[in-house]
């Protein structure tokens, strides 16, 4: 109230505004985790997939001969930066589902009856649990992949396959967060996640160059955001961490490492604008 | 003075109005009890004074403040307790009050410490440390009204607290709510059962189709509609023939106002007359004409009566004509947000 907002000076309103927050996020946060720890399929099956996806495929492929890929690497080091980057996405894109259930139940309610300090701690505790969840997995993919044989990035590598995932799992979940505000119920969201999913993946560099693809799959795979989160990230497992490099032999040219990086925040910037203007409607 | 005014409320869901010019002054230390059928327009009007949906006009003010411009220091002051039970299975009840008491902004000394409290006086010691997804409907309200009690609102707003509820929950939760009344705290209701609103609120309104149709203390609307009421069954179970005879042969009665033919109770008659002395007149003219009396009784108004009068038809023929009446789609839409 206004009579006891006055008796604190601006220092004390701002301490006591981040304390508020951190308070709230830290809950929201708990929550998640806990349902998650609880629950904890979401994260073995998150982790089984891509496992499976990197035997299978990689037995598959494994006779391939070696100067078929670019640079003669072989097929289970060209598939282990796709499946890394598919695994971050597509924990990425379930972001939306806990905020969906919330909705469904009416446990939003709770929130937003509640006089949070601020309605982005709700986005915020997503945003902290899916980062985690993902880097998780993917970290987990990346022991296995190196346990098969396909090798690890090294430190430096480490920190550029880091920041390329946190991109897209910034893009990704921020997009995956208003679609769980702006579709109807959970059916959707899944439907528009299963629909996502699959297509991104075969149209993109993960599990072939796009010297092998017919010029049409060449150009969406040039197109397609995850080919610019699985080259960074190819080009680190391969020791090639000069950024002025080019990657990716696009249809409309040559794009190298920087592109790359610029593209993805330019997405996550651009997809954060996006849902803005939705979340202030739906939390305000 | 008044803790909550609502002023000309309007709101539509779609096409459909949900409020029509709705004017509410709730006071402070009162526990308030709106009545009404079911899509009267209670949960929205409790739901705009929650600050989870804004009205499309009219002011709501809640402790001198304007909820629309200020929602957060309204939310500060509000306990909601939703109709719909919202508890997160996978969660204790005890994890979920820290952390309702943690969006609350609530120090962890205190916040414990008035958790001990309500733990106790809800008597949820046994079960509030396993997970709520094995408690039963009567466990999930009460520890849905903990945790709107958790930050010691100054109003305390309850949607349709018992319905559904075994009774030993429902009197634990009127036990509580008077007790809670007698400490301070302003207590607003929404209940379709008579019972609730008469036996707890010392001030209620009525609500029909978006708009307060009466307003004041249940003794004070029931004294104001006068005369007494007799419920006459010549038979058992009459037919609609025989009953409109008699209607007719009685409406001419000195002391008789008027004369209901309530088919819902086997076409027995429902008279307002103007006091004790006119049931005699009755049986006389009932002997004289010689048709039997299988039963007759005498009764001050009740508040289905206040409902029959300002309505012109009972609460429980209400809820029947709604039922099928709902639009399914609106509903899912409104429903969440």
């Amino acid at each position: 109230m206004t009579t006891t907002r006055s008796r604190y000076s601006s220092d004390e309103v701002e301490e006591k505004l981040f304390s508020e927050i951190s308070q709230e996020t830290l809950a929201l946060t708990r929550r998640l985790f806990l349902q998650l720890i609880r629950r904890p399929s979401t994260l073995i099956a998150g982790i089984l997939q891509p496992i499976i996806w990197l035997v299978l495929f990689g037995a598959l492929f494994s006779k391939a001969p070696e100067s078929l890929l670019p640079g003669g690497i072989s097929y289970g080091r060209f598939l282990g930066a796709g499946v890394i980057v598919f695994t971050a996405f597509s924990g990425a894109l379930n972001a939306g589902l806990p905020i969906m259930f919330d909705r469904e139940f009416g446990f939003l309610n709770r929130l937003l009856v509640a006089p949070l300090r601020s309605r982005s701690s709700i986005v915020f505790a997503s945003f902290i649990y899916i980062t985690t969840l993902s880097l998780l997995q993917s970290f987990a993919i990346m022991l296995m992949a190196f346990a098969l044989g396909f090798g690890w990035p090294g430190i430096n590598g480490l920190f550029l396959v880091l920041t390329t995932l946190l991109l897209l799992v910034f893009a990704v979940t921020a997009l995956s967060l208003g679609l769980a505000f702006a579709l109807p119920g959970h059916i959707e969201l899944l439907a528009v996640i299963f629909i996502a999913n699959l297509p991104l993946l075969f149209a993109s560099t993960a599990l072939a160059p796009i010297s092998f693809m017919p010029v049409w799959l060449g150009w969406l795979a040039a197109l397609n955001p995850l080919t610019f989160a699985i080259e960074p990230i190819r080009a680190a497992y391969g020791g090639h961490l000069d950024l002025r490099i080019g990657l990716l032999h696009a249809p409309y040219g040559e794009v190298n490492g920087y592109q790359c990086l610029v593209f993805l925040m330019l997405l996550t910037i651009g997809l954060f604008l996006l849902i803005r203007p939705m979340l202030n409607r739906k939390l305000a | 003075m008044s803790l909550v005014e609502l002023k000309n409320l309007k709101k539509e869901f779609g096409t459909i109005a949900a409020l029509n010019d709705l004017s509410l002054d709730i006071p402070e230390g009162s526990l308030y009890g709106l009545l009404g059928p079911n899509g009267a327009g209670k949960t929205t009007t409790l739901r705009i004074l929650s600050t989870l949906i804004e009205p499309d006009a009219g002011s709501v003010m809640i402790a001198g403040l304007d909820a629309i411009k200020h929602p957060r220091e309204v939310r500060k002051q509000i306990g909601y307790v939703a109709q719909e039970v919202s508890i997160d299975k996978i969660l204790t009840g005890k994890e979920l009050l820290h952390f309702q008491g943690d969006l609350y902004h609530i120090n962890s000394e205190l916040r414990d410490k008035r958790i001990a409290e309500l733990i106790k006086r809800l008597d949820m010691s046994e079960w509030i440390d396993r997970r709520a997804g094995t408690y039963s409907g009567g466990m999930k309200r009460r520890l849905d009204l903990a945790c709107g009690l958790l930050h010691q609102p100054k109003l305390l707003v309850l949607d349709e607290p018992t319905v559904g509820l075994d009774i030993e929950s429902r009197s634990t939760i009127w036990q509580l709510l008077e007790e809670l009344r007698f400490q301070g705290t302003t207590i607003l209701l929404s209940s379709h059962y008579l019972e609730e609103v008469e036996s707890l609120a010392d001030q209620m309104a009525i609500i029909d189709n978006g708009r307060v149709i009466a307003e004041g203390a249940p003794e004070y609307l029931k004294q104001q509609l006068g005369g007494d009421r007799v419920t006459l069954r010549v038979r058992e179970f009459s037919n609609e023939l025989e009953s409109g005879k008699v209607k007719d042969l009685l409406a001419n009665v000195e002391g008789v106002r008027q004369i209901v033919v309530n088919r819902a109770q086997g076409f027995s008659l429902n008279l307002v007359v103007d006091n004790e002395l006119v049931i005699q007149r009755l049986q006389t003219h009932l002997n004289k004409a010689e048709i039997p009396i299988f039963a007759i009784s005498q009764s001050r108004p009740s508040l289905d009566d206040v409902y029959l009068q300002a309505t012109g038809r009972t609460l429980m023929d209400a809820e029947l004509a709604l039922v099928g009446k709902r639009d399914k789609k609106q509903e899912s839409k409104s429903s969440m947000r």
